[in-house]
Parts: C-alpha cells; structure tokens; sequence
C-alpha cells in the first residue's frame, strides 16, 4: 500500500529525516516510536503533504503513484488521513459543515452523487455511536473549545466519517487519560479492515496495549533504527530509548 | 480668511442657500435646533484626517463634490418608494421606506402597529407627539468633536420613528429600508429618533440600498433612547454601489438594566463611516457592538465605536471584523470609557482582520480611558491572512485549498453574524456574505444595481 524508499526531508534548510525506508501492506498496523526529536512528526507531515517539509531525495509510493507529486486534499480523497497531534480549531466553521464538505468531496471523486442531508445526518449519528463521543461536539465549531481529550476524539471521529485506507495518527494518544485512551484505540480497532492500514505514532507504548501492532519501527535521529514485532514496543517501555542511542552509537563507532 | 475649508464652505452654503425651504416643511420644534447647530458646524467644519476620530478617513473624497441637493421630495418619487419589496424570504417585518431621506408615504405619514407601537415619518411625529419628541430629540446625538451631526441638526427635515410605549414587546422586527435614486448625484441627510420605554423589546433592522448609479452621499444620525429593564436591538444591512459614500451617527442611550445590540454589516459602498456611540446611563446595563466588512477594489470601510461606562456594574462587548480584497482599506477605532464613579465595569473589546493582498491596509485603534478602579478590561487586534495551519487542516480532510479558504473567511465573518437573532435574517447574511467572498455579487432586494 506504502512504499517509503530512503526518504530524506528538510524544514528550513535543517535535515530532519535522514533516509527513511518503510512498507506498509494492506491490513497492517505499523507503530513508529522514538525519543522526542526524532522526526516522527515530520514524517507523518512529509505524507500528509505540508509545504513547510521540503523532500530533498527518495520516493514514497502510495497504491502505486507518486505520493509526494499530489495535493495534500488529494491525498485525502486517494484515501490517507492524518490524525493531528495538535487539532486545529476554528471558529466559525460547523462540524456539521465541516464534515459534510469533506464527506461529499471524497464522494464527488469516487463518482458518487453527494449525500443527502437526511442521509448525511444519519451517517454522522451512526459514526458518533461508533467512536463514542458527545454528539453535542458534534453542532459546535471545529475543535473550538474542546478539551484535548475532546479533540483527539473528533479526530477518531473525522477518521470513521471518511474511512480512509491509510491512516496517520500522530501521536494521538499524548495528553489522553486512560477513558480517552480507550475511546480512541476502541475507535481504531473498530475501522480495522482486512484492507485498510494504519501507522501509529507513538512516544508511549502505553497506546500500544490497546492497538496491537503488526510492526514496530524506532525511529532516531531521523532514520529507522530498529524493527521487530510488539515485543519491540514492550522492551522500549521497560528500558527506555536509552539503549537504543547506545546501540546506534556504537554501531556508528565501530 | 476665517480658517475654514473650501469644503466646510460648500456646506455652509447649501444651508444659507436652503434653510428657509427646509424650515417651512419641517415641524417647529425640529426647527428650533437648527441655528444653534449650524453654528457649531460653521465652527467645527467637515472633520479631516487631522481630527483623531477621522485620522484614517479621508471625506474629501466624497464631501469635495457638487452634489445636486435635495431637500424635498416630489410624488413620483413616494410612487417608486411604494413599489420596492425586499426579498430576502421568510423575514416577517413591518416596513418602512425613507427615500433619499424621507418618509415617502402620502396618506399615512404615521401608524399603530397592534400592539400600541407607532412608526413613521419622524417630522409627523413632532407634531403628534410632541411630548416624547421633546423629552428625546437631540438629547443624545451630541459630540465636541463632530461636525457631521450639527451639519445633520441643522438641515435633516426628516427620517424614521419609532415609538415603543412602556412594557410592550414587539415580536416582529421594523425594516427600514433607505433608498437613495436621483439622476443627479446627490446630497442628502435623514434622522432617525427611536424611542424604547422601559420594559420594552424592540428591534430594527436599517437596510441601506442605492437604486441608481449616481454619485451619493448620505450623513445620518439616530437617536435611540432604550428605557429601564428594556431590550433594543439594531442591525444595519449596508449594500451601496462603490460611488455612493454613507456616514452613520448612531447614539444609543440605555437605562438600568437594559440590553441593546447594534450590528453593522457592511457588504458593499464606496465609503463607509459608522459611528456608534453606547452610552450606558444605568447600572447593570449591557451593550453589544458589533460589526462585518467585506471590501474590495478602493473601498474604505471606517467603523468608529465609543462605549460610554457612566454608571457601575455595567458590561460592554465588542466584536469587529473585517475581510480586506484588492487595494480595500478599513480602519477601527474603539474607544471604551470608564468614568471614575463606574465600578464592576466590564468592558470587552475584539478587532480581527484579514488581509487577503499585499495592498489592501487596516488600521486599527483600541482607545482605552479607564478612571475607575474596579474594571475588568480586555482588547485585542488582530490583522493577518488566513490561517494557514487551518488552511491544511481542512485541505488534509479532502477538501481543496480553494474552497478551504472560503470555509476559513466565512467562519470568520459567521462568527459576527451569528450574533443576529433574526433567524430569516442570519441565514441571509450568511448567503450573501459567502456570495461576496465567493466573488459572485450579492445584490439583495429587487435592486437594479450592480453594486461590484
């Protein structure tokens, strides 16, 4: 579904990632941890499409086209989603407006007619009961007011309004109390397809003990340092990512 | 040489040259402010940019011309007042229509609503009501600074009454539409007196249109007394062509525990001053202010607030918005004063704005004068571009950049809008605002003209 082929990105001349190589196949849950800095938001802002991040070499292929060549609102409608670190909120502008435009643009590029208003209503109604949260954010203004908690959750919501086929959550867990937690992983594993894949962005492995990886990647100092299944993550928790600056070190040493 | 401008000069003549056909179709009482009031004039002049009120606004533009003056109406012209119908659907009112300043209706010059309310031509009043015209009638439009509202005293003959007698709530909003039409560009001056006694509710809805494509220029002044415990609220639909200039004076006057809202949606003119004066003579009482601009090409969109904190316990807000296209300038300037006897005072103030070109320009001016100590204040100003972390937020969930930025500049005018009660009313003012921004004209009512 993904194919990242040794991705180096900069923002503002600094080199953040350093040559990223990563598949993702369909059904797949990739976790991508590391210490602070490491450039893993970077990375979920290179395949999201920010300007800001400047790709300086390499490729990512998403089913088969060149990513990096599409418009961040193309990328949305070809079917990636990037769950926000940080929300934005803006005043002003429905939920309901809000997600109606997006739903129907999704559809108008799938060549469907847009949905009815009674139709979109319901499908809102059924999202809302799936990711559990208060269908009175729903009538306010994106994220505007909400708690962080709140706003992870509209996240997860967004994400089961457009079914996206690849999903980034950047650290969607941070600032989350175990109730939210659950909300959020609950959300995850019920959108879980056989055909649909999921890189999840993590500083804690704690989100982690909810959603089960397929493979968990370490990123540091903008390169992909170590790979394994989720016994990687559960070694993390216990010893820190320390260990893994040693290891990187001393292999650059020797 | 006495120091006056050429345009000050001009003005003083058309009142030398027009006072006594003036006088004679007015009411005496009306009359009796006008000398005292020209002279104030002939003293203060037409402001210019060196009176810090107009730093930002240049009148010339529009003052320094020979306008063809017009100081009464013929019947043809009450015969086209008659035919214009608002369209905006679904927005149940009583009508009004002032043309170029006067009340056009030949027989009925005065009516009773149902519920006791009276609505009219301001001068038919002064004869009818003298009383209440006394107690209220430039007791409130007063200012050292302005010679606009003299100049207003001085020749205005007519405009809108309202009447709305103690304890009755008027369900139903009074639309006044202002036409101007004239062959000949043209000059012309209306005042309106609004009278809410206490306990009362009661709002108006000011709608200014130009149905001809001549140069215009209106100065107008309203007076509203709001009563103890009562409720008022003013909105103001101004969609002009570019070579029409409106100046508005509004002096709102509230009592102990009274509400009132005055909200300025400015969607189209050439030149716009509206200068809105709170004066909270009461405690516990509440005013809002609010205000939209959307400009483009030259337009210059100048929104003047003072919020007059006289007695203690009273609370102020502001919000002011504006979305600036093309080589368009605006300017805000909020003054919110807090007199030494006003304690548990709190007073808000918010000016946003965006810029959408490297040309267009904002100026904005919060004027804080605090002399009391217990006061809660706040004020903040903002000029930018849209915001582009939001900008990518909504382009992430599919939407393009296009229609993002236009969800962006709508929300941002809504969150103004959001503030009108009136239902029917919102909900047009949203469709028209997002008309203007899509770049589509937002003519409203059956207007002829192309405002653009």
């Amino acid at each position: 579904m993904l194919i990242i082929n040794n991705l180096k990105a900069s923002i503002g001349g600094k080199s953040i990632l350093k040559g990223i190589t990563l598949e993702v196949k369909p059904g797949e849950i990739h976790a991508i941890m590391g210490p602070n800095g490491s450039g893993k938001s970077t990375l979920a802002a290179v395949l999201a499409g920010r300007e800001f991040v400047e790709v300086t070499e390499g490729s990512v292929t998403y089913l088969g086209k060149n990513l990096l060549d599409m418009s961040p609102e193309d990328r949305a409608k070809e079917g990636i989603f990037l769950g926000f670190q940080y929300p934005i909120e803006i005043p002003g502008v429905s939920m309901v407006n809000f997600m109606k435009t997006a739903v129907n643009e999704h559809r108008k590029h799938n060549g469907l007619d847009p949905l009815s208003a009674s139709d979109f209503l319901k499908l809102m109604r059924d999202k809302k009961e799936l990711v559990e949260i208060d269908s009175k954010l729903a009538n306010r203004s994106v994220n505007e007011g909400f708690s962080g908690g709140e706003k992870k959750k509209n996240e997860i919501f967004q994400m089961a309004m457009l079914e996206p086929k690849l999903a980034i959550l950047d650290e969607t867990d941070s600032g989350l109390d175990i109730d939210a937690l659950r909300v959020v992983a609950n959300g995850v594993n019920k959108l879980k397809r056989p055909d649909n894949s999921f890189i999840v962005i993590t500083h804690y492995q704690r989100l982690l003990d909810y959603i089960v990886p397929d493979v968990v990647h370490v990123l540091y100092d903008g390169r992909i340092v170590k790979t394994a299944g989720r016994e990687l993550a559960l070694e993390l928790e216990e010893k820190g990512y320390d260990w893994i600056k040693k290891e990187v070190e001393n292999n650059v040493l020797s | 040489m006495n120091g006056r401008s050429e345009v000050t000069e001009r003005y003083i003549g058309l009142y030398k040259e027009n006072i006594e056909k003036i006088t004679t179709s007015s009411s005496p009482y009306i009359n009796s402010f006008r000398e005292a009031a020209y002279e104030r004039f002939r003293d203060m002049g037409i402001p210019t940019k060196k009176n810090e009120a107009y730093k930002y606004t240049n009148l010339n533009i529009f003052f320094d011309h020979d306008y063809k003056s017009y100081f009464m109406p013929v019947t043809s012209d009450f015969i086209k007042a008659e035919e214009f119908r608002c369209d905006v659907a679904d927005l149940d009112t009583h009508g009004i229509v002032l043309l170029n300043g006067f009340y056009p209706t030949i027989n009925e010059k005065l009516r009773q609503l149902p519920s006791g309310v009276w609505i009219g031509s301001l001068n038919a009043a002064a004869i009818k009501f003298p009383d209440l015209v006394k107690k209220h009638y430039g007791k409130y439009a007063k200012s050292d600074t302005d010679g606009l509202i003299d100049l207003n005293t001085a020749m205005a003959s007519d405009g809108v009454f309202v009447y709305v007698p103690e304890g009755v709530a008027l369900t139903k909003p009074v639309q006044v539409v202002n036409l101007v039409q004239s062959d000949e560009d043209m000059f012309s001056q209306h005042r309106n007196l609004i009278i809410v006694e206490k306990g009362a509710e009661f709002s108006i809805i000011i709608c200014d249109h130009t149905l001809s494509p001549q140069k215009f220029l209106t100065n107008a002044v309203t007076e509203v007394f709001v009563g103890e415990n009562a409720h008022f609220d003013l909105i103001r639909v101004q969609n002009e062509h570019n070579a029409a200039c409106k100046v508005t004076h509004t002096f709102i006057h509230q009592e102990k525990n009274s509400v009132a809202s005055s909200n300025n949606m400015t969607l189209h003119g050439g030149l716009i001053r509206n200068s809105t004066y709170h004066y909270l003579g009461g405690e516990g009482a509440e005013c809002f202010s609010y205000g939209l601009f959307l400009t483009d090409k030259w337009q210059h969109v100048d929104n003047f607030v003072n919020v007059d904190h006289a007695f203690p316990k009273c609370t102020s807000n502001q919000l002011f918005k504006g979305v600036l296209d093309d080589m368009s300038t605006g300017a805000f300037n909020g003054r919110i004063l807090v007199r030494p006897d006003a304690q548990g005072t709190l007073a808000y103030q918010k000016n946003n704005n965006i810029l959408l070109t490297d040309d267009a320009k904002m100026d904005t001016k919060p004027q804080l004068e605090i002399f009391a100590d217990d006061v809660k204040c706040s004020h903040g100003a903002t000029i930018g571009q849209v915001d582009s972390d939001a900008l990518f937020y909504l382009q992430s969930r599919g939407i393009n950049k296009r229609e993002a930025r236009l969800m962006l500049m709508f929300g941002f005018a809504h969150e103004v809008i959001q503030n009108i009660k009136i239902e029917a009313l919102r909900d047009r003012m949203d469709n028209l605002v997002m008309q203007r921004l899509k770049g589509e004209l937002s003519r409203c009512a059956s207007c002829m003209v192309k405002c653009g």
